[in-house]
């Protein structure tokens, strides 16, 4: 293996390769939780979604060879997640949250069940492309190795900012978010789309896993999501429910997390526990320099059981 | 305290099934009643039981005992180091009747198996890692663990002959005695073979986090890390990230060589299957058993993985010779003259600690040549 001094450049290069790397599950739940939120509901289970689809990729992966097939497993997992959770709330006096915490729990017991015997096998990865193969630093080739979901997310959130703006379909959807009543009264049925919503979202999330167990970490453990299925519906309400801001917070949180490894990697030893908490103290200041007196939560869809 | 007047969930559920596991137990399961009072083990495990890293070690070290007569084995995986511990061990000794317990896991210690402790006094608690002080803790308390620092040392050994940047990487969770060792021993190893070489060290700050371990994993590659080891739970996202990019690894707690044939060196390996044995066997026999057991290469309790195809000929020669040296006993990896990294002495000149020396057991440092801090 040959290597090029890099330096203190590791540290810029890091953020952004792991902005690239560690970002991608946060975008997919991220962006499948604005399009459940902007129908008005909250799906709160999309952490146990995220590590039941990482598990069911994995699996699927491992007995058919076929990385992409794990994919579709994944996907096939989190939208059966998300009409199930959209299917209870549309009784009257369900609460969303609830059931979201409830389906948490589920989605992650049942990936420790049936993934036991998948925590050792190993699983085929899915490609990604070289765009670094220009540089001829292996550091930077690292960096800008692409997986194809990272670019298919980025997509994704372009064209979800257009389609909400543009299309009949973000118009019923952001209606049914806004107002019920306004929606009964064009003749759209609220629960339905809710129901669809809420298991496309699902099925985002799912994908998010499948990258989580076949790309990056790439394998299988029970302990493999640490809480990124929570953060990501916490980054949502950090973007406004914007789908571009959802990347672009993805985008930050990855960048963030990286930090503190690159840190220490070039000799900035001292005080690690407080650059882990990098991401954090970041949501915090932004959140707090955003904020305003006058108006809560710009953006919030009018039917969300925490605007009410 | 209010506490104490509370009835807690777990308490509930206790009372509950114990009155009806009395009930069907007499009358349902005369035999099985009769084979649990020889003895009951628990095993408490922080993780999944087949990690490829620490817990899996110690769920293979009780598999061991799965087939010895009179024993019968409850164990519990997943199990955070928080008041969740406390409930499990109530729940096996009160629901599943153990009398001797290993809670594996370092933060399992104080104050959590040292509560049950006082609690039942009647059962035996063996705890992985942890310090055991006559003068401060119970008698039905102690502790066990492997010099596994010699083990890091080998693999330093056989690093230092196959690094060609002469740097190294080493990914860790917690700046924890035991984990400083493994630092130290594995850059002194690798500096047995050539001084310049220096060791990167890049701390977690938690047992299991996948992601962070791969981006530590990287950005130790990307600075030029060529050969690459670990003190995490679970050493396979590191493994098969290193090999990924094409660095050499050292494994530890088991064999992770099927992960990556041609890049995996060798590893440090715990073997608590002997242990565990040693534990059993004084129960049957009803001798007490010893609260504080210590044991190294010689004794059994730590193993190395089979040499890779990889490591070279001067590296195989020196490995074995350092390893004959180890299995005569009293090998020193910190001897002096030995500075930290901050400049500190912490070995005068012709002083040496042998494997077995409890100074090594409270290490606060890294030694000269480390680059990584320990707060």
């Amino acid at each position: 293996m040959e290597t090029t001094d890099i330096g203190l450049w590791g540290v810029p290069l890091a953020m952004l390769g792991g902005a690239i790397r560690v970002s991608t599950p946060f975008i997919f739940v991220s962006l499948g939780e604005a399009i459940t939120e902007r129908s008005g509901r909250i799906n709160l289970g999309l952490e146990g979604t995220l590590v039941f689809g990482a598990m069911s990729a994995y699996a699927v992966a491992v007995m058919t060879g076929s990385p992409w097939l794990g994919l579709l497993a994944a996907a096939l997992a989190g939208l059966c997640f998300g009409l199930f959770h959209g299917w209870i709330c549309k009784f009257p006096k369900v609460n969303d949250i609830a059931i979201g915490i409830a389906l948490m729990l589920f989605g992650t017991g049942l990936a420790f069940f049936f993934g036991k015997p998948f925590i050792q096998p190993s699983a085929p990865d899915l490609p990604a492309i070289p765009f670094g193969a220009w540089s001829d630093i292996p550091q930077v080739q690292a960096a800008l190795n692409v997986n194809v979901l990272f670019l298919i997310g980025a997509a994704l959130a372009v064209f979800l900012w257009w389609a909400f703006r543009n299309t009949r379909i973000g118009l019923m959807v952001r209606v049914v978010g806004d107002s019920a009543d306004a929606a009964r009264a064009m003749g759209l049925n609220p629960n339905t789309v809710r129901l669809l919503a809420t298991g496309v979202g699902g099925a985002l999330a799912g994908i998010g896993g499948a990258y989580l167990s076949l790309y990056y970490p790439g394998s299988w453990t029970e302990r493999i999501s640490s809480g990124q299925g929570l953060m990501a519906v916490a980054l949502v309400i950090f973007a406004r429910w914007n789908p571009l801001g959802c990347f672009a917070a993805a985008l930050l949180f990855g960048g963030a997390g990286a930090l503190g490894p690159a840190l220490q990697s070039v000799g900035v030893t001292e005080g690690y526990y407080l650059f882990y908490a990098a991401p954090y103290i970041l949501t915090l200041i932004i959140m707090i320099a955003t904020s305003s007196r006058s108006r809560t939560l710009a953006g919030a869809p009018g039917e969300l059981s925490i605007t009410k | 305290m209010t506490g104490k007047f509370m009835l807690s969930r777990r308490d509930l559920l206790k009372t509950s099934a114990a009155g009806a596991a009395l009930g069907l137990a007499s009358a349902a399961f005369p035999m099985r009643a009769a084979r649990a009072a020889a003895a009951t083990v628990g095993f408490i495990y922080v993780g999944p039981k087949d990690d490829y890293g620490y817990n899996q070690a110690h769920a293979e070290g009780a598999a061991s005992l799965k087939g010895v007569e009179g024993i019968s084995i409850v164990e519990e995986e997943n199990v955070p180091e928080t008041v969740d511990v406390q409930k499990t061990m109530e729940s096996m000794i009160n629901l599943d009747g153990a009398s001797l317990i290993f809670p594996t896991s370092f933060g399992y210690f104080d104050p959590h198996m040292l509560a049950m402790c006082a609690k039942f006094p009647d059962v035996q608690f063996r705890h992985c890692g942890g310090m055991w002080n006559k003068d401060k803790h119970p008698m039905n308390a102690g502790s066990y663990f492997g010099y596994i620092g010699m083990g890091q040392y080998l693999n330093g050994v056989v690093a230092g002959h196959t690094t060609k940047s002469k740097k190294l990487g080493f990914v860790a969770a917690k700046p924890i005695p035991q984990v400083l060792l493994n630092i130290n021993s594995f850059l002194l190893g690798a500096r047995s073979v050539d001084p310049a070489i220096t060791c990167q060290v890049i701390f977690t700050g938690e047992w299991s986090l996948a992601v962070k371990e791969a981006e530590a994993t990287n950005a130790l590659i990307d600075q030029g890390a060529d050969v690459v080891t670990c003190h995490v739970d679970s050493p396979k996202v590191v493994v098969e990230t290193a090999a990924g990019r094409g660095a050499f690894i050292c494994g530890y707690h088991a064999n992770q060589s099927p992960l990556a044939p041609e890049k995996y060196l060798t590893g440090a390996e715990w073997n608590w299957a002997k242990v565990y044995k040693m534990f059993i066997d004084d129960l049957i026999a009803g001798k007490p058993l010893p609260n504080f057991t210590r044991g190294g290469l010689a004794d059994g309790f730590v193993k190395m993985s089979p040499l890779g195809p990889a490591v070279g000929e001067a590296a195989r020669k020196q490995f074995d010779a350092t390893l004959a040296e180890m299995m005569k006993g009293g090998f020193s990896v910190i001897k002096g003259p030995l500075k930290s990294n901050k400049g500190a002495v912490v070995a005068t000149e012709g002083q040496a600690f042998v494997e077995t020396a409890i100074e090594l057991e409270s290490m606060d440092y890294l030694v000269e040549g480390v680059v990584g801090s320990t707060a």
